[in-house]
């Protein structure tokens, strides 16, 4: 049987000849990400600022009235709803902050989705009210440090370990690339406005997960190569260790970005913001492996002597992933 | 490498058999669900609210006010052990202030009494203190919570309350509620299929604590509108009052509280045929309320419900036999509610909702089915892939695969773990893992091959230095899974979860089990010849 090749056979593409425009590129990538998020924000769900949101279907409509709604709900006197379409034409979100005093009397949230729903069901007799969340300015807040908290833990301690397990400099490139990822995923949330919640920490996560795995496989090779190859100059043998997992990294960046461009096009809408993240993070991803994480090597100065003097790294990587494997 | 001894392979089988079979209930539909659950036990994977719709409801204790509750009650055995001390120790100018009682013992040479008087008080059955004693200028006596009281004191009123929510949550029926306890002051409710919490929350917000209290008939109507009390009075709430006046003052002392109720159910007041609730005490709550009737003839006394005089009748004859009709303006829901409360006990904290999240049950369906829609094309596309890219060695890649989903799912299964949208993120990501495992692999004793070696070594190679990759891969997902559970919050723990168990059946199915196919198929066949 003929099988397919996604990448032919010995490839030797200078990835590396780039290196110097795509690490202006990124960073200015970067700082446009951080501009972006400081001047326009994040549009934060109230898992992150507290508030209550109603979800609402209008099963008999082609589309919702939204500006209509925006209209008879700030009349009810608790102050202007933020409403989007979410999903599909027909079903909306509407998040409003919670009444003043609702952190002592909870029935004061209560008395506000009761008022709301009510009103929707009085204007539109097609109207299917999906969900009701109401989160207190405390839980919000915690949610929000917990999961920033959980964020940057995740990222130290894995950066850390590649440094045990490499050199140094390899966990430097490790946590620079993941930065690099979420800064960008930070960004295309504030370009798009989509809803920032906890699922989106979720996604970030996935993201961390497998751009790193990305970047441990490169980096494995690279460490492969350097002892292996003790007099090549950094930069060819940056290239040569890209090209020789180049097939690996296309056949499972297109794996798994399969059942993710699935999910964006038709999984539940409620999940669009969750997998579109997801789906981006994977390109993001690749792209840092190859254009952010090796390269710094190259800067930090990496070069044939970086595991010589004791072998310890490589030894220690081999009887490790030896016992591991029987 | 490619040795697999016959114990081995056992049991690997047996562990592959084990996780398929406890997957299987979680995918078969309800209702043949239920038929096999008669005959064997059907451990399944729960869904998260966000997935199967339902009412999440985080509840958080008033710290404060549980407080203020244990310094009431020790100033009331306070005045009772004064007032019974032989000699009878006169106390004035009680106070409770800043988490702290004090009063003054009027003669000064009984303050070595009042002190002995209070040493029972003061310490708790298990023989630690909780309230240190102190004297000010020679007979202000102030009494201080001390070393671990208030948290005991919290821990046990948030055990108690959890109870109760339970009971209540109970009486209304076919519920399947999750009840768990939060940190030191929080409370979890989650009720699948729940999508319009009203009636859960008018029954789990409700502190329901009922007290009789006698009206202080005494009182100035003036300062009563005005909140102001005589002393030994206090002025309450009380909306109802056919007075008009929404307040009413009632005396602090001599009246009974409710919580020693044997049943409480609704029913319809016989001269007005109106909703009301008929409670009967227990024994020793019904000679209470005896002699407070006998003592109080005629006189008017204020049903006080959390704080609030639904009524306050007048006592026409004493009422023996302990039981009694609360009338206000009730509906016959709320006659219902207030029923089921006052029978499941009084919360001995007050509860508010911080949180709360609902999602209808139309909206979880959509997520599911189009989200299974989703994973199976997804996955196809896949598996079609590895195919068509590796051949036999990605049909073993593919069979690893569908038995890692059928293993995670079992195992989810078995530790009865929720399924939540980010735990299909943590999904997607050992999903991910598991083809790269094999993409690794698979890519390597490739270029084994090409560098001219030969069919069994180039598989020995490729599975042993692609070992190498995966582990560092594998291992810093655990940490970041690891910190995740130990730093995240509920969904990111979801999400955590799923990660670790799938980064287990992932490396076991991808490397381990391919690897024990590989070398069955090596052994027989002796290939010279290797197309991937």
């Amino acid at each position: 049987m003929k099988l397919l090749k996604v990448v032919p056979d010995d490839t030797n593409i200078d990835f590396l000849k780039w290196r110097t425009w795509a690490f202006g590129i990124s960073l200015l990538l970067m700082v446009a990400s951080v501009g972006l998020v400081a001047a326009k924000g994040l549009n934060f769900g109230v898992d992150f600022i507290g508030g209550q949101m109603i979800r609402a279907t209008f099963t008999q409509s082609a589309s919702a009235p939204v500006t209509e709604l925006r209209e008879t709900v700030g009349k009810l006197g608790y102050g202007d709803p933020t409403i989007q379409r979410f999903g599909a034409e027909n079903q909306v979100s509407i998040r409003m902050k919670l009444p003043e005093g609702a952190d002592k009397n909870p029935e004061l949230a209560n008395a506000m989705a009761t008022k709301i729903t009510d009103t929707l069901k009085a204007g539109h007799p097609d109207v299917r009210i999906d969900g009701v969340d109401s989160v207190s300015g405390k839980v919000s807040e915690e949610l929000f440090s917990k999961g920033i908290l959980a964020l940057l833990a995740a990222m130290a301690g894995v950066s850390i370990y590649i440094w045990f397990r490499f050199e140094w400099q390899f966990g430097v490139g490790a946590i620079w690339s993941l930065v690099h990822d979420v800064t960008l995923t930070f960004g295309l949330f504030a370009l798009t406005g989509w809803e920032f919640d906890l699922n989106i920490i979720a996604a970030l996560l996935t993201i961390i997960g497998y751009s790193l795995n990305d970047t441990v496989v490169v980096y494995d090779r690279i460490r492969e190569n350097l002892m292996k190859f003790r007099k090549m100059e950094m930069a060819s043998l940056l290239n040569l260790s890209v090209n020789e997992t180049l097939s690996r990294t296309v056949m499972t960046s297109v794996s798994i970005s399969l059942p993710l461009i699935v999910l964006v096009l038709f999984g539940p809408d409620v999940i669009f913001g969750f997998s579109a993240a997801m789906a981006f993070g994977i390109v993001v991803g690749t792209y840092s492996s190859i254009y952010q994480a090796a390269p710094i090597l190259i800067w930090l100065k990496v070069g044939s002597h970086s595991f010589v003097p004791t072998e310890e790294a490589g030894s220690k990587a081999e009887r490790i992933s030896e016992g591991f494997e029987s | 490498m490619l040795d697999f001894p016959r114990w081995r392979v056992w049991m690997l089988n047996t562990l592959i058999i084990l996780g398929v079979l406890f997957a299987i209930p979680s995918v078969l539909p309800t209702h043949i669900r239920a038929q096999l659950a008669q005959f064997v036990p059907t451990p399944t994977i729960n869904l998260g609210l966000d997935l199967a719709g339902g009412s999440h409801i985080l509840l958080e204790a008033d710290t404060s006010q549980l407080a203020e509750t244990r310094l009431e009650a020790l100033e009331d055995s306070v005045r009772t052990a004064m007032r019974r001390a032989d000699p009878r120790i006169a106390i004035s100018d009680v106070s409770r202030a800043n988490g702290q009682l004090s009063f003054t013992v009027d003669s000064p040479a009984q303050v070595d009494a009042a002190r002995e008087a209070l040493l029972p008080l003061t310490s708790n059955a298990t023989g630690s203190r909780d309230w240190n004693i102190g004297v000010n200028d020679g007979n202000r006596m102030i009494l201080t919570p001390a070393g671990t009281g208030d948290e005991t004191a919290l821990d046990q009123a948030m055990d108690t309350a959890k109870d109760v929510i339970d009971r209540r949550i109970n009486a209304l029926g076919t519920l399947e509620p999750t009840i768990i306890r939060q940190g030191e002051n929080r409370i979890v409710v989650q009720v699948p299929g729940l999508d319009d919490p009203e009636a859960l929350k008018a029954l789990i917000g409700k502190t329901a604590k009922l007290e009789f209290k006698l009206v202080d008939e005494q009182a100035d109507p003036d300062q009563t509108a005005q909140g102001k009390a005589r002393v030994g009075s206090q002025v309450l709430p009380y909306p109802d009052n056919p007075s008009g006046l929404p307040y009413i003052a009632v005396r602090r002392l001599g009246g009974i509280s409710g919580d020693k109720l044997v049943k409480a159910d609704p029913t319809f007041d016989s001269q007005t045929n109106e909703p009301a609730v008929t409670i009967q005490f227990d024994s020793e709550g019904g000679q209470k309320f005896a002699r407070m009737t006998q003592q109080n003839v005629n006189k008017l006394f204020a049903i006080v419900l959390d704080g609030q005089v639904i009524s306050a009748p007048q006592i026409r004859e004493p009422i023996f036999g302990g039981v009694s009709q609360i009338s206000g303006s009730f509906t016959t829901e709320s006659a219902n509610a207030l029923s089921i409360s006052l029978r499941s006990g009084a919360l001995p904290v007050d509860l508010k909702i911080v949180e709360e999240r609902s999602v209808g049950p139309d909206l979880g369906a959509d997520s599911i089915r189009r989200g299974v829609l989703a994973a199976v094309i997804g996955t196809t596309a896949i598996l079609v892939l590895m195919f068509l890219v590796y051949g036999r060695f990605g049909m073993y890649a593919n069979v690893a695969l569908v038995i890692n989903v059928a293993m995670i799912l079992g195992v989810m299964a078995f530790a009865n773990a929720t399924l939540t949208l980010p735990g299909i993120a943590g999904f997607v990501l050992t999903i991910g893992a598991a083809v790269d495992a094999n993409v690794l692999i698979n890519e390597r004793i490739r270029e084994e091959l090409k560098r001219g070696r030969r069919v069994v070594q180039a598989i020995e190679f490729g599975y042993k230095e692609a070992s190498r990759a995966i582990f560092d891969a594998n291992s810093t997902n655990v940490i970041a899974a690891v910190l995740l559970f130990i730093f995240g919050s509920g969904p990111i723990r979801g999400f955590a979860v799923v990660l670790m168990i799938g980064i287990v059946t992932s490396v076991f199915t991808a490397v381990t089990i391919t690897r024990m196919w590989v070398s069955r198929w090596v052994k027989r066949t002796r290939p010279h010849e290797l197309t991937i």
